[in-house]
């Protein structure tokens, strides 16, 4: 069963990854990533992280992807990318040489692990902090833990003496990237235009002397009924005032 | 082929270094900044899956507390990193990352 998950959440992830890659639509190529962040959040599942399961699909897929959708939107750069072109001459035979050898070493990697390399962790690793040992709690992560035990588990390393002045260092980076965030897409007082007055609409005397709106001049607006009768004498007046 | 075969680590890594592996190839080819971001996104995904299986490995919870780190990193270094595409995007219409070859707006 644990194969069967594992391959599906595989194909989903590296067809996700794929897609981010290929698809020339920056719109689909962030939808693309969606599907490997959930395909990896299966494996976490699998892997029995399931608060990071969780954690993957409401701070990845649900805040970085939607801010990726958002800048897309907000810069109108989801026209299409002519991926056929290529600037710098053999940086696509070089790129492809460059990941084959990346994913050859990766290979090696894992296949080193398939034996009996990684073996017993170091003692030190199998004692709980609270006994001055490296690992947080040891056993917590094995066979069979419920979801609340692993969630009560991070919640109480992390603010353990060994994690919680990393989570404090975090805190305040997320703080230098929110000023940051502001201080660099602040536009400068100069370039700043005055919004423009929106000027109430005015009462206008058409051709034949009434009253009338001057912005809709097409709908029989209710206002022009409640007004006064055109007054007769107006144009007289401008007479007058024209003849002094 | 039996279904009850068991998933060792070395399938996870082998998993996240292809994924390390097809993040790093779009960040080589692609010339769209925002999806340069999103191949970054997947190698951090791909260094995160290899955290928590080598962390279910040594059966220590540290792998998964790195990924929680990872995260928060990732966050904030996609907040800031979308803030300067947008800052240079504005005098530079063009989504080209070769247009920002020189460091200055």
């Amino acid at each position: 069963m644990e194969a069967v998950t594992f391959f599906i959440a595989a194909l989903i992830a590296v067809a996700g990854a794929c897609g981010v890659v290929f698809l020339k639509n920056p719109v689909h190529a962030a939808l693309s990533l969606v599907a490997t962040l959930f395909g990896v959040a299966i494996h976490f599942i699998n892997l029995e992280a399931y608060f990071l399961a969780a954690v993957q699909v409401i701070v990845y897929a649900g805040a970085i992807v939607i801010l990726f959708l958002f800048v897309i939107m907000l810069l109108g750069v989801d026209r299409a990318e002519d991926i056929q072109s290529d600037p710098i001459i053999g940086q696509r035979q070089l790129a492809l040489l460059a990941t084959a050898g990346l994913l050859i070493l990766g290979i090696f990697i894992a296949l080193a692990f398939s034996g009996e390399v990684t073996g017993v962790p170091p003692i030190e690793a199998q004692q709980s902090t609270f006994d001055g040992g490296l690992a947080i709690d040891s056993g917590s992560i094995s066979k069979g833990v419920p979801p609340e035990q692993n969630i009560k588990e991070i919640g109480r390393a992390l603010f353990s003496t060994r994690y919680v002045f990393a989570l404090e260092i975090t805190a305040l980076l997320l703080t230098i990237g929110v000023v940051g965030a502001v201080v660099l897409t602040r536009r400068s007082k100069s370039e700043l235009e005055p919004i423009p007055v929106v000027e109430p609409p005015a009462l206008m005397r058409n051709s034949e002397g009434e009253i009338e709106l001057a912005l809709n001049e097409d709908e029989q607006s209710p206002i022009e009924e409640t007004i006064d009768p055109p007054v007769e004498d107006l144009p007289n007046e401008e007479v007058e005032v024209n003849g002094e | 082929m039996t279904f009850a075969m068991a998933i060792g680590t070395e399938y996870y890594l082998a998993l996240s270094a292809l994924l390390f592996t097809i993040g790093a190839g779009g960040l080589l080819v692609r010339r769209n900044p925002l999806i340069m971001f999103m191949c970054i996104e997947l190698m951090l995904n791909a260094a995160n899956l290899a955290f928590v299986s080598f962390g279910k490995e040594m059966n220590d919870l540290g792998g998964q507390l790195s990924v929680l780190f990872v995260l928060v990193v990732a966050a904030a270094e996609v907040v800031i990193g979308l803030a300067i595409v947008v800052a240079v995007m504005r005098r530079r219409p063009k989504a080209s990352i070769d247009e920002v070859s020189v460091l200055r707006g």
